[in-house]
């Protein structure tokens, strides 16, 4: 058994094989529950959060899970004064709900009567039902007949006291939150894009945004018990955020922030069945955390790999170009149609090392060939190549004189930074434009550029 | 200008006596005028007129502080069928995990109705919409992927998509590449020439007598409308861009203030 530890036990101790096979068969009750109900919770949170992000209302969504505080208090009290245990998890998470909805009543109402821009409200909102939420906590447990032990688990969420009950609650509410997305998902895309234009449509725009908020406030309060309401709103933001990296359609956005959502839930609750008196919750958000650092770095839609791949290639084509510009201007006006290092040196800003560098790979895509121990000479396609480069850098440099009233001193720099990205067509509507023969001349002496 | 008492009950959009203020300040005073039926009509005026107000005033996206607009004699809930919209552009977010045809295809929503998936007869409206408007090859494209003017076109062939028989268009033609504004004043002369209305919020005066046939002056009041060639003078843009209104915005400065 691993559930079988001491509180003073503080020891973090490695589970053993036997162990990991048991949490990983969810052979034990316990851990059976707890995963499969933070697995639901996972998959419901990554669907809800992918309409939440798009509508930009990460931040409401964390005002409601702090303003459900009060609500759990007021509940608990209520159900004492009424002669009950008042532990009623039922009524303690209606109260959640009811607050939730309060705190984002309150944002909606701070925003539409105030100058007060979003953030502030949102932080005025979540703050003061915090701070209340705390001390009617503290009330509450002066109360003479109830017992309040346990209250203080929504906070941080306690995911060891779920039963059967609340796992399946979980699950019927993942599933209710797919099927509502299921037939919704058309109106809600339409919220989320242009709310105007969907509102001239004839769409209920208000009540389509308050039922989102609605599953918001529902998917926030199953998370209470496991997650606590201080990390709740990580469920709905990091899977539906992370998803984003890996791709540029809404539909298999949701899917992918389903699954990262149901796969955090699973690697959190099995961790933490692992390493005994991790708390779950935290657990489960570090994990979304590691999701989201990963689909930044490795995710193919603008991840952190992608863009650098993509400016090296970038990089490297300017300076691939930029070689052949010199190549071609140093050997214009010689007979021999020959240079050497030193020559490319003069020209470019570059050093030795990186000439030769560049030159070893126009040799390589053969645009250049070595015809003696110090001189160079451009191939035949290199040749090609090269003019074509030229051409277009100095129709621009034209352009730029003519056109956007740039000092001839001035127009190298700039043409360099433009003419690398001018496609096909943009180069057969600059000449058009300039009129100009197959190959204008430089309009500044080649070769004074540093 | 003259506030005229009879309004025809067959103009397609017929506005009454609309005044507009945003957190008591009024941006329309009294704006009392029928549009013609199957015009290009341009509204143009200054900045901050109250051009754009107008027409979501209409469309009862802000809310109207007195008078009543009818379309074709009813008011706009009743027939919002036959009004299609097309938005500025800087009023969505072009990073929205959506492509070109998806952005097309909410033009259908409201044929499509509640909870039930797009068909295909709506992807093949939407492409034709996008055929009309020069995109068809960008369909897949997704939308953050293209220029602004792309962008424009794409708005503008939700709008196509929709089919109905008034056009109400936002700046359509603001900041956008040569192509986009061929492919727009193409789009507007066919839409013209089916017999559609279409109200444009237009900004470049130099192209109001190449792309309009009639033509709003509008600095928080109507100044003159009509036919361009009677309308579109100089003394009536001097009235609407001129010094005149001074006064009135310095009343409009006070009744803020208070």
């Amino acid at each position: 058994m691993i559930a079988n530890h001491s509180i003073s036990d503080s020891r973090v101790s490695l589970p053993s094989l036997e162990q990991i096979v048991q949490v990983l068969t969810l052979e034990e009750y316990n851990t059976r529950v707890v995963v499969l109900g933070v697995m639901a919770l996972g998959t419901a949170a990554g669907l809800v959060g992918t309409f939440l992000i798009l509508r930009r209302r990460a931040l409401t969504a964390d005002a409601l899970s702090h303003a459900t505080l009060p609500g759990i208090a007021i509940a608990f009290m209520v159900m004492v004064a009424l002669g009950g245990e008042g532990k009623n998890l039922l009524g303690l998470l209606i109260g959640a709900f009811v607050f939730g909805c309060i705190g984002v009543l309150a944002i909606l109402g701070i925003r539409h009567t105030t100058r007060l821009k979003d953030d502030a409200a949102i932080g005025i909102v979540l703050s003061v039902l915090f701070g209340l939420g705390l001390c009617l906590l503290r009330i509450a447990t002066e109360l003479p007949n109830g017992n309040t032990a346990g209250l203080n688990g929504f906070i941080f969420g306690k995911a060891a006291s779920m039963v059967a009950n609340d796992a399946l609650t979980m699950g019927v509410v993942a599933l209710g939150v797919a099927i509502v997305i299921g037939i919704l998902r058309k109106e809600w895309t339409l919220l989320c894009f242009d709310e105007k234009f969907g509102a001239v449509q004839g769409w209920p725009m208000l009540w389509l945004d308050v039922l989102l908020m609605a599953m918001v406030a529902i998917v926030t309060v199953i998370a209470l018990q496991s997650v606590g309401l201080v990390l709740a709103v990580a469920m709905l933001i990091i899977p539906a955020t992370s998803a984003r990296y890996w791709t540029t359609k809404i539909s298999s956005m949701l899917i992918a922030a389903a699954i990262i959502g149901c796969l955090s839930g699973w690697l959190g609750g099995i961790t933490s069945a692992l390493i005994p008196r991790m708390p779950t919750g935290p657990i489960i958000v570090l994990i979304c955390g590691f999701w989201f650092i990963f689909s930044f770095i490795v995710g193919p839609v603008d991840g952190l790999i992608i863009r650098q791949i993509t400016r090296l290639r970038l990089n490297r084509r300017i300076s691939m170009q930029h070689i052949l510009r010199a190549m071609w201007e140093v050997s214009e006006d010689t007979e021999t149609s020959q240079f050497s290092i030193e020559e490319i040196v003069y020209v470019r800003s570059w050093s030795k090392r990186t000439v030769s560098k560049l030159l070893r790979r126009c040799e390589k895509l053969h645009f250049a060939t070595r015809v003696s121990a110090k001189n160079w000479r451009l191939t035949q396609k290199g040749s090609a190549e090269a003019s074509r480069v030229v051409r277009n850098h100095r129709l621009w440099e034209v352009y730029l004189i003519t056109h956007a009233d740039i000092a001839p001193t001035h127009v190298d720099r700039d043409a360099d930074m433009i003419e690398h990205v001018l496609g096909r067509d943009l180069v057969a509507k600059l000449e058009l434009l300039l009129e100009t023969p197959a190959l204008p001349k430089s309009p500044h002496p080649v070769g004074e550029q540093q | 200008m003259k506030v005229e008492a009879g309004h025809s009950p067959t103009s397609p959009v017929s506005i009454h006596d609309l005044t507009v203020a945003y957190n008591r300040k009024p941006v329309l005073w009294d704006v009392d005028l029928d549009i013609p039926e199957g015009k290009l009509i341009a509204i143009v005026g200054p900045n901050g007129a109250g051009k754009s107000t107008l027409i979501k005033a209409v469309m009862d996206l802000v809310p109207k502080a007195s008078g009543k607009v009818m379309i074709y004699g009813n008011t706009f809930k009743k027939q919002r069928k036959l009004v299609s919209y097309v938005p500025q552009r800087e009023s969505v977010d072009w990073d929205f995990p959506i492509d070109a045809l998806g952005v097309v295809t909410m033009g259908r929503y409201s044929r499509i109705g509640w909870c039930k998936p797009v068909r295909k007869i709506d992807y093949k409206r939407a492409m034709d919409a996008l055929e009309r408007v020069g995109m068809s090859d960008y369909a897949r494209r997704q939308i953050s992927q293209l220029s602004g003017g792309q962008q424009q076109r794409v708005f503008l062939a939700r709008a196509l998509a929709q089919d109905s028989t008034i056009y109400f268009m936002d700046e359509p033609f603001a900041s956008v590449d040569a192509a986009t504004e061929k492919a727009i004043v193409k789009v507007l002369s066919d839409l013209r020439s089916s017999g559609k209305t279409v109200v444009v919020v237009h900004h470049d005066l130099q192209t109001v007598r190449e792309y309009f046939s009639h033509v709003i002056l509008l600095n928080m009041r109507v100044v003159a409308h009509g036919r361009v060639e009677d309308i579109f003078t100089e003394e009536n843009l001097k009235k609407t861009y001129g010094g005149r209104l001074t006064l009135l915005s310095e009343a409009v400065e006070r009744m803020a203030r208070h």
